[in-house]
C-alpha cells in the first residue's frame, strides 16, 4: 500500500505539537522582515504519527533480518546505546559551554580517544570527523601538511588500489591531490611491482583498506607499507573493513600512520538510514599535531584529573563545527566498555569465521574469485552463472528480497564482475546464515530453471522494481513541482 | 558473549564446514608477529554496570534541562515534541542502512524527499538534498559547488565576517589544498563592502543572516548584494538558522543561490556538538553541480508511485574522483527528525515559536538595558544580541554558574579579539520569563567587581 | 555482442565516430559506447563556438550508472548542436548514428579524420575490447 505524501495528507487548520502562550511583554516584529507565507503539512499528531509509522513498515533493517551488505558491517545495534546516547547529562549539553561544566563528558571523549588508540595501535585519536569519508578528508590532508611541513611540496600524488571504495579517489580530488590507481595481483593483494613502479618522490601516500573491499588481508602488508615509507610517503588506512581485526591485528603497529574507523559498522552505532555516523581518525605520533582540533587533553592538577580542550600545534583546521557526532560517540564508548578485550576480540573471530563458513557452503554453487583464500569478515561472489547468461547480480539480489533477505553490496568492488559483496557479520547466528545459504542455493537453481522470477523481481516488496531511469530524466526531488 | 549468539557447538560446526582445526586458523595472513595483540582496557561490564558508569559521568555535567540556558551561537536549546523521540526510535529507521535497495527502503526514501521538500518550502529554494554532516560542512560544500558552478576557472571566495567563525574555519581547511584567494571577513565588513569584493575572479559571496552577532539582514539589503553578486557571475551563499525563518522572509525571496545552516534547532537535542544537521538547499539548475545525496520520485514497474536516490553520477560511488564530493554517509536520521519536527509545529507552530524567541530575547535585552554596567548593541536582532558587561565574559559566566547555576552567554572576544568583554545572549521559547528575571538580576550580581 | 557499425563514418579508439560532410562533420558515439553506457538520461552539449581537441575531453555523457566522457575525435569548432537531446536524451542510445547525434563541427585540420579507424578497422578493434 503506498503511502501518501505527508503533503496530501495536510488539511489547512489542523495542529500537531502544542507551544506555549508568550510570558513576556510582545515587541513588534517589523512587517518588512516577515514572510508572507510557509507551505509545510499541518496534521494532527495522531495522523504524523500514522504517516511516519507506516512509513517505517516500509523499510527493511537490521532489526528485520539478516543485512549482509559487504563492507557496510550491519551487525546488531544494541539498545543499551541508545538509553545512553538520551541520558540528559549527554543530550542537554551545549557544546560551547564552559569545560569545567562538563567534565563528565569531557572524560568520556578523552577515555574513548585512548581506547580507539588502544584498539588501533595509535598514539593519538581525534574524534571530530562525521563520517568515514570525512575521516578519508581529514587524514588525507595531514598526509598533505605533514610533507609540507618538511618542505616536500612536490608530493601531490596518492596512490589508490582499484579495489578502492569510491571515497577514497573523491577524497583525493577534494584535497588537492591527484589519483594514482594501483592494480591488484592474481590472489587479490595490492600488485607489489605496480607499486614499486610509482613510488618516487612524488607520492603523498597510499591510501590502503586492509582487509579489502574482496574481504582479503594482505599477503603482503609489512612489505606495503615498508616500501611507501622507503620512498617517503605515508599510508593512510580506510578502517571500512576494521570488524576483521578488532583484537587480532593493530594496524598502527603494522606501518599504517593514520587511519579512520567507522563507528557506525565496527563500534554498532546505528546506520540511521544514512547517518548520522562517525569517521574517528587515529595517528601516529609524527602526525598526531596535524590532527583537527580541538581534541580532549587530560591535565593533572594537584593530584586530580582535570579536562580540557587542546588544539594540536600544527593542526589541519577544523573538519566540522563543535566536537563530533558526540551522540554517535557516546554509542561507541558504552559498546567498547561492554565487551571489553575478550568480547572485541571474539567480534572479529565469529565475523570472519561466520564470513568463511558462509564461503564454504556457497562455492559450489557461485562463483567466488579469490575462495581458494581464506576471506576476512567478507567475501565477493559473482551473481553470474554459465548455465543462465541473461542473469545478473542485480537479479539475484532483487530475487533475495523476496526471499526475506537484504541484498549483499552489487557491482562492488569494481573490479569484480557482477559482484556480490557478502559480509554477515558476528551477530549473526547459524540458523541466519543457513538460511540465507539456502535462499541463495535457491536463486542460483531459480536462475537457470525459471530465470523471470528474479528478472521480475522483487515481487513482495511494498514496491516493484523502481525505474531509476525516469527518475534522471525527469527530475522531481520536490514535492509539488512540474 | 555480548550480541554473539555462535556457542563453541555452533563454531565447531562451521570450522568443519570451512575445513580448519580451529578459529585461529583463519588469521594465518596476519603477520605473526602482530597476531593477537593484548588490549589494554577495561574488563567488560554488563549493562547494568555500563549504565552505572555512564550515569555518574553524566551526572557531573551541567545540562540545559535542568539549568537556565542562555548559550547560543550556532547550536540552540529549543523544546522537541515527543514525537520527534518516537519516530527515531522506530528502529526500522534507525536500523536501517542508506537505501542501495529502494524497493525495501520506501520509509527512508519517501521521508527524506519530504525533508528536502520541506526544507525548500522554509528557506525558498527550489530544491534541497538529503543532508550534510552539519551546517559548517554544508557551507563548505556550497562554496565547493560554487566553484565547480563557474568550472574551476574563479580562485576567490568572500566571506562575511558575521559567519559563524567555526564555518569560516571549516571552509578554510576544506579548501586548503586549493591555492584558492579567501577574503572578506578580516574586519566587519558591510554587505556594500563585501558586494565591493566581488569580481570576475569571484566563484561566490558568503554572508549568514542572523549572523553571527545575531543581527538580521533585512531583505532588501540582501536583494542589492544579490544583485551585485550576480552582476560579477558570482553565487550568493546565505547561511541561515532554520528556526527564525518560521517567521522571517527566506534568502531564497531575496536572491540566494545557496541556503545552507544548522538544522539542529529542528528537533534536534544541543547533544554536546552532534550529531547535528547540514541543510543544503539551492536553485534547480545548478544540480549537476550539487553534493549530497538526492531522493528523486518515479513509479515502479506496476506504475506505483516510489522514490529513489537519484542523479548518483554526480557522488562518489560511481564519479570516484570526479564526484562533486566525497560524500557517503550523512545525516539522514537527523533529517528525518526534522521533517517530523517541522510537520508537528506547522506553519503556524513555527511562526509562534520563532516569534516567541524574539519576544524573549528582546524582554531579556530591555531588561538589561537598564542595569548599569551593561549595554546591548543597537541593531535589529532576532534572539541573540550582544551585551558588553562590566566584567569579563569568562568571569561573568564562572559567576553565573557558580552562584546561580546559569549557562552564561558565549565568550565573543574568543572569535573577534575587539569584542573584549562581549557576551552574545541567546535567549529561545525554553526560556520563561521567571528565567530571564532570573538571569538579568543574575547580571547585576556578577557584574560587581 | 553484434554492434551495429555504421559504414559511412570513421570511428576514433574512444568509441566516437565522425561523418565527414565536406568542410563540416557530424560527430556521435558509437553503438559500442552507448551500450556501455545503458540508458542515457543527460546529455551536457558544448556551446555552438566552443573549441574542440582531437584527443581531449569536450563533454560528459551521463546514464544512472556512469557518466563518460567524449572525447573529441576531430579539431574544429562547434557549429550545432542536437538539441533534440536536452528532452530527449535516449535517442542516443535509439538511433546513435542518426538522430543521436552529438555535435556539427567545423573543422581546422580537414586531414585529421584520415587517423581515425574507418568500419572494418574499428569492427577488428571491438573484437580486442
Amino acid at each position: 500500500m503506498p503511502e501518501p505524501l505527508i503533503f496530501e495528507k495536510s488539511r489547512p487548520g489542523r495542529e500537531g505539537a502544542t507551544v506555549p502562550a508568550c510570558d513576556v511583554p510582545e515587541t513588534a516584529i517589523p512587517p518588512a522582515l516577515c514572510r508572507s507565507r510557509l507551505d509545510l503539512p499541518e496534521l494532527a499528531e495522531g495522523d504524523i504519527v500514522r504517516h511516519y509509522v507506516r512509513l517505517s513498515h516500509m523499510n527493511y533493517s537490521v532489526d528485520t533480518g539478516l543485512y549482509p551488505l559487504g563492507s557496510c558491517t550491519m551487525k546488531y545495534n544494541p539498545k543499551v546505546n541508545e538509553v545512553a546516547a538520551r541520558m540528559a547529562g549527554f543530550s542537554q549539553l551545549h557544546p560551547l559551554q564552559d569545560p569545567a561544566t562538563v567534565q563528565g563528558a569531557l572524560e568520556l571523549l578523552h577515555r574513548l580517544q585512548g581506547m580507539i588508540g588502544e584498539i588501533g595501535g595509535f598514539e593519538a585519536v581525534s574524534l571530530q570527523p562525521s563520517a568515514g569519508a570525512h575521516g578519508e578528508l581529514t587524514g588525507i590532508l595531514v598526509m598533505r601538511a605533514y610533507h609540507l611541513s618538511r618542505g616536500e611540496p612536490q608530493r601531490t600524488r596518492i596512490l589508490v588500489p582499484d579495489s578502492a571504495h569510491g571515497t577514497n579517489p573523491a577524497t583525493t580530488s577534494m584535497a588537492g591531490l591527484e589519483v594514482i590507481e594501483i592494480p591488484s595481483d592474481s590472489r587479490g593483494n595490492v600488485d607489489l611491482i605496480e607499486l614499486r613502479a610509482h613510488l618516487d618522490d612524488r607520492v603523498a601516500g597510499l591510501m590502503l583498506t586492509n582487509p579489502n573491499t574482496l574481504g582479503l588481508f594482505d599477503e603482503h602488508l609489512l612489505e606495503v607499507t615498508r616500501l611507501v615509507h622507503d620512498a617517503g610517503g605515508l599510508v593512510y588506512g580506510d578502517g571500512a573493513n576494521f570488524n576483521a581485526l578488532l583484537g587480532v591485528a593493530k594496524p598502527g603497529q603494522m606501518g599504517i600512520d593514520i587511519m579512520h574507523f567507522n563507528l557506525h559498522k565496527t563500534f554498532s552505532t546505528p546506520h540511521g538510514g544514512g547517518g548520522p555516523g562517525s569517521g574517528a581518525v587515529g595517528a601516529s605520533a609524527e602526525l598526531a599535531e596535524f590532527l583537527p582540533g580541538p581534541v580532549v587533553a587530560r591535565v593533572e592538577e594537584a593530584g586530580n584529573a582535570r579536562y580540557e580542550w587542546r588544539v594540536p600545534l600544527q593542526s589541519i583546521g577544523r573538519m566540522k563545527s563543535f566536537h563530533g557526532n558526540f551522540g554517535v560517540l557516546v554509542r561507541a564508548y558504552t559498546y567498547i566498555r561492554m565487551l571489553g578485550p575478550e568480547g572485541l576480540r571474539a567480534v572479529a573471530e565469529n565475523a570472519v569465521l561466520n564470513a568463511n563458513y558462509l564461503q564454504a557452503r556457497l562455492k559450489d554453487v557461485y562463483p567466488i574469485p579469490h575462495g581458494d583464500r581464506t576471506c576476512m569478515h567478507e567475501f565477493v561472489a559473482q551473481g553470474s552463472f554459465s548455465a543462465a547468461p541473461g542473469i545478473r547480480a542485480l537479479d539475484v539480489s532483487k530475487r533475495l528480497i523476496d526471499l526475506g533477505f537484504h541484498p549483499p553490496t552489487n557491482y562492488f568492488p569494481l573490479i569484480v564482475h557482477e559482484a556480490l559483496m557478502i559480509e554477515p557479520t558476528e551477530t549473526e547466528s547459524i540458523e541466519t546464515l543457513d538460511s540465507f545459504v539456502q535462499a541463495m542455493r535457491t536463486i542460483a537453481r531459480e536462475a537457470v530453471e525459471s530465470p523471470e522470477l528474479l528478472r521480475d523481481a522483487p515481487h513482495s516488496s511494498p514496491v516493484k522494481r523502481l525505474d531509476e531511469v525516469k527518475a534522471a530524466k525527469e527530475l522531481k526531488v520536490t514535492a509539488g513541482e512540474t | 558473549m555480548s550480541f554473539i549468539p555462535n556457542t563453541p557447538e555452533d563454531r565447531a560446526r562451521m570450522l568443519a564446514a570451512i575445513g580448519v582445526p580451529s578459529v585461529a586458523d583463519l588469521f594465518t595472513d596476519v603477520p605473526a608477529e602482530h597476531r593477537f595483540p593484548s588490549l589494554d582496557l577495561p574488563a567488560p561490564a554488563a549493562e547494568q554496570d555500563a549504565l552505572r558508569e555512564l550515569d555518574a559521568l553524566a551526572a557531573r555535567n551541567t545540562e540545559c534541562a535542568h539549568a537556565p540556558c542562555f548559550l547560543g551561537a550556532g547550536a540552540y536549546h529549543h523544546f522537541i515534541p515527543s514525537v520527534v523521540d518516537f519516530v527515531l526510535s522506530r528502529s526500522e529507521f534507525s536500523t536501517a542502512y542508506t537505501p542501495y535497495q529502494p524497493e525495501i527502503s520506501q520509509g527512508t526514501l519517501q521521508a527524506i524527499f519530504e525533508y528536502q521538500s520541506m526544507i525548500a518550502r522554509l528557506t525558498g529554494m527550489e530544491v534541497s538534498n538529503a543532508s550534510h554532516y552539519d551546517g559548517a560542512t554544508a557551507a563548505a560544500e556550497a562554496v565547493v559547488m560554487a566553484l565547480n558552478v563557474a568550472q574551476r576557472q574563479r580562485r576567490r571566495v568572500v566571506l562575511s565576517a558575521g559567519v559563524h567563525p567555526q564555518y569560516r574555519a571549516v571552509v578554510r581547511t576544506y579548501l586548503q589544498g586549493m591555492g584558492l584567494d579567501l577574503c572578506g571577513d578580516e574586519t566587519d565588513r558591510s554587505l556594500e563592502d563585501l558586494g565591493g569584493l566581488c569580481d570576475d575572479s569571484t566563484a561566490c559571496v558568503v554572508v549568514q543572516s542572523p549572523d553571527f552577532f545575531g543581527r538580521i539582514v533585512p531583505p532588501d539589503s540582501l536583494a542589492r548584494l544579490a544583485q551585485s553578486v550576480h552582476a560579477c557571475g558570482a553565487l550568493l551563499v546565505v547561511a541561515a538558522n532554520p528556526v527564525p525563518l518560521g517567521v522571517l522572509v527566506p534568502p531564497g525571496e531575496a536572491g540566494a543561490d545557496v541556503v545552507v545552516g544548522e538544522g539542529q534547532g529542528l528537533g534536534i537535542a544541543p547533544s554536546f556538538g552532534g550529531p547535528y544537521l547540514g541543510y543544503f538547499a539551492f536553485r534547480r539548475e545548478n544540480v549537476r553541480k550539487s553534493s549530497g545525496r538526492i531522493a528523486g520520485e518515479t513509479v515502479d514497474r506496476a506504475g506505483t508511485r516510489g522514490y529513489v536516490f537519484t542523479l548518483s553520477t554526480r557522488e562518489q560511488h560511481i564519479r570516484r574522483e570526479k564526484a562533486t564530493s566525497n560524500i557517503c554517509t550523512n545525516q539522514s536520521l537527523l533529517a528525518l527528525g526534522a521533517a517530523v519536527y517541522m510537520t508537528c509545529l506547522g506553519p503556524r507552530g513555527l511562526r509562534r515559536v520563532a516569534e516567541l524567541c524574539w519576544h524573549k530575547a528582546h524582554y531579556a535585552a530591555a531588561r538589561i538595558a537598564s542595569i548599569p554596567g551593561y549595554a546591548v548593541e543597537e541593531c535589529e536582532f532576532f534572539h541573540e544580541f550582544a551585551m558588553k558587561c562590566p566584567v569579563p565574559v569568562d568571569v561573568a559566566n564562572k559567576r553565573l554558574h557558580e552562584r546561580f547555576g546559569i549557562i552564561g552567554g558565549y565568550n565573543l572576544a574568543a572569535d573577534y579579539p575587539d569584542r573584549k568583554n562581549t557576551m552574545l545572549v541567546c535567549c529561545t521559547e525554553m526560556n520563561s520569563r521567571a528565567e530571564i528575571d532570573f538571569f538579568t538580576d543574575a547580571l547585576k550580581e556578577v557584574g560587581r567587581a | 555482442m553484434e554492434y551495429r557499425v555504421d559504414e559511412k563514418v570513421r570511428y576514433a579508439k574512444t568509441h566516437e565516430w565522425v561523418r565527414i560532410e565536406g568542410a563540416e562533420a557530424v560527430i556521435g558515439i558509437s553503438d559500442h559506447a552507448q551500450d556501455k553506457l545503458s540508458d542515457v538520461v543527460f546529455v551536457e552539449l558544448p556551446a555552438v563556438g566552443a573549441t574542440l581537441v582531437a584527443g581531449n575531453s569536450c563533454m560528459v555523457i551521463e546514464s544512472v550508472k556512469a557518466a563518460e566522457e567524449v572525447f573529441a575525435p576531430v579539431t574544429g569548432i562547434v557549429t550545432g548542436r542536437n538539441e533534440k537531446l536536452d528532452k530527449n536524451p535516449e535517442l542516443v542510445n535509439k538511433d546513435p548514428f542518426g538522430e543521436g547525434w552529438l555535435l556539427r563541427v567545423k573543422l581546422s585540420k580537414p586531414a585529421e579524420a584520415e587517423g581515425l579507424m574507418d568500419p572494418g578497422a574499428y569492427r577488428k578493434f571491438m573484437e580486442t575490447v
